[in-house]
């Protein structure tokens, strides 16, 4: 894998690793860049990840509908960020819903996780 | 006299107890001017405000949010979807302390949309909802700084300019 060695964040290593047994081809693969362009582009709906993340990451968003304030996403500067495999399937699911319109592929949540833990 | 379709008591036995609905609707002024609500539950507060205010359950009644908690894929417009056990959950502490029933029927979904809501910011201008701090009358804590811990007293009021 390309991202840094991910000694604190366990939870997002193994969140990877089944991803990665899930979508075989990608091993390999995961790549910050396609995880920004990802994280970016609207996918179809009016959203993308940036409408409330912002395109930085590492700053605080806001709900693009309620305006309510939301913690930086990117680990190294909330360091909460991937600590609960729980939470972190919880709110792909919501918001791959809004964005997408559909789940995430595996492939495009390691993918924007390599991007946000590569992050400094 | 300002009437709103609040359950304020945070004890339950209303339905059962005729009396004890009488003794509180006989108190309900004082009771109204105080606007607090204190019922709570871990999962209803991280969930629900993780995006907005958890809206204190006494300001829709059980059948709304009932309606609310079985529509949560699609949530005013967003994917707001929680594993079974915390809906449940959530649902369970909202429909035990929901407000009552309106007299009018068919339950909204939306508090801005009930009568007390509207009665009750109804000497607000127009204006003041379409400011940028205040971005829509959902959006509670914008003027009502104690929102977040179930303070929507009248004291507790700031309307930002």
């Amino acid at each position: 894998m390309r991202f840094p060695a991910i000694t604190r964040t366990a939870v997002a290593a193994a969140f990877m690793a089944t991803a990665a047994a899930a979508a075989p081809q990608s091993v390999a693969g995961f790549s910050p860049q396609v995880g920004e362009q990802f994280f970016k582009s609207t996918h179809g709906n009016d959203w993308s990840c940036a409408s409330c993340h912002t395109a930085d990451p590492r700053s605080v968003g806001k709900h693009a509908k309620t305006g309510k304030e939301i913690a930086p996403l990117a680990p190294t500067a909330n360091p909460q960020r991937f600590t609960s495999a729980e939470k972190v399937e919880k709110w792909f699911k919501r918001n791959c819903g809004d964005v997408l319109g559909r789940d995430c592929s595996p492939e495009e949540k390691g993918n924007v996780l390599a991007y946000l833990l590569s992050l400094k | 006299m300002k009437t709103l379709d609040l359950n304020l008591s945070e004890a339950r036995p209303l339905a059962a107890a005729p009396l004890a609905l009488a003794l509180l609707l006989a108190s309900f002024p004082a009771a109204a001017d105080s606007h607090v609500f204190t019922a709570t539950n871990e999962k209803w507060k991280t969930e629900c405000g993780g995006c907005h205010v958890a809206y204190p359950p006494q300001l829709l009644p059980a059948s709304s949010w009932k309606a609310i908690m079985a529509g949560l894929d699609r949530h005013f417009g967003t994917d707001a979807s929680l594993d079974s056990a915390t809906a449940t959950e959530i649902a369970a502490f909202l429909e035990s302390n929901a407000g009552r029933v309106a007299r009018d029927g068919a339950p909204s979904l939306r508090i801005t949309e009930t009568r007390w809501f509207i009665r009750e910011h109804d000497e607000l201008a127009a204006s003041i909802w379409k400011r940028p701090q205040v971005k829509t009358a959902a959006n509670c804590g914008a003027c009502h700084i104690g929102a977040d811990h179930g303070n929507f007293s009248e004291h507790n009021i700031r309307v930002p300019k």
